[in-house]
């Protein structure tokens, strides 16, 4: 049987490597894409912790995750694609309209 | 080889493909493989869903997140013109205390993870194991009507007003 703790670490480094793709990279979509991996990541450690409990709600807290993952897409790529339809770019760091 | 080998085998090697994707998703240069890699990281992501037992899980992960998301990613990055920003500068110049943030939160989670092994408080406790699984779709979803069948309810809700919210942003003229 695999302890659960391999699960949590395996979680844990999907976790940290969308951390560092949303704070390193400049291109909007990988950033969303991270972010992506990170809500993977929390999914991984719900469905274990179901499986450690023989409890079936967590796997339910990870239908809502899915759901605002889509939600939280479909929305932020309509943001990418007006964006770029107003400022010809899909780097972070020159979207700073809001900067003075 | 006896079951349970065969599983740890398929844990270990979805956990390393899994982390092995995401790793090259956020390296890689062309956004078009970085979302690629990010299929393979979901797919293998659905392989330990399915070594958990959680097969309703596995399969709404490949239709949804696999089968939805990614070619909604993807139409937008055929959408967006990145040539430009193709042989830019990939990566801000925060990347050192980027780096050192993510290096603390790894010592930390990975210190409480290590922390709380043994003594009964993660191992799996016995004669609970993979009793979850024979009838996990039938549990999932008297689950999901029943004691959450508010939540669900209000996740429908959250759709709409994503569509709607989605079809306004890229309309010509708001």
């Amino acid at each position: 049987m695999i302890p659960i703790g391999h699960y949590l670490f395996v979680s844990l480094a999907l976790f940290i490597i969308g951390v560092i793709g949303v704070l390193t990279r400049r291109n909007v979509i990988i950033i969303l894409m991270s972010i992506e991996l990170i809500l993977n990541a929390v999914n991984i450690n719900l469905v274990a912790f179901s499986r450690h409990w023989a409890n079936v709600d967590g796997q339910i807290f990870t239908l809502f995750i899915i759901t605002d993952a889509a939600a939280e897409a479909a929305v932020g790529l309509g943001i990418i694609i007006a964006f770029f339809k107003n400022r010809e770019t899909v780097l972070a760091d020159e979207m700073d309209l809001l900067k003075w | 080889m006896t079951p349970t080998q065969i599983s740890q085998i398929a844990f270990y090697f979805f956990a390393g493909l899994a982390v092995l994707g995401a790793i090259l998703t956020v390296t890689v240069r062309n956004v078009v493989h970085s979302a690629i890699f990010l299929i393979t990281s979901l797919l293998a992501t659905a392989g330990i869903f399915l070594t958990l037992g959680a097969q309703f899980v596995f399969a709404v992960q490949i239709i949804l997140y696999v089968g939805g998301i990614m070619v909604l990613f993807i139409f937008v990055i055929m959408l967006v013109n990145l040539d430009v920003a193709l042989h830019q500068l990939q990566f801000n110049r925060q990347g050192w205390v980027a780096g050192l943030l993510a290096l603390v939160l790894a010592s930390q989670l990975g210190f409480a993870i290590w922390f709380a092994r043994g003594e009964g408080s993660l191992d799996i406790p016995a004669g609970r194991t993979g009793a979850l699984s024979p009838q996990n779709v039938e549990q999932f979803g008297l689950a999901l009507f029943e004691k959450y069948a508010l939540p669900f309810e209000i996740a429908s809700v959250l759709l709409l007003v994503a569509l709607i919210g989605a079809v306004v942003m890229t309309k010509k003229r708001v």
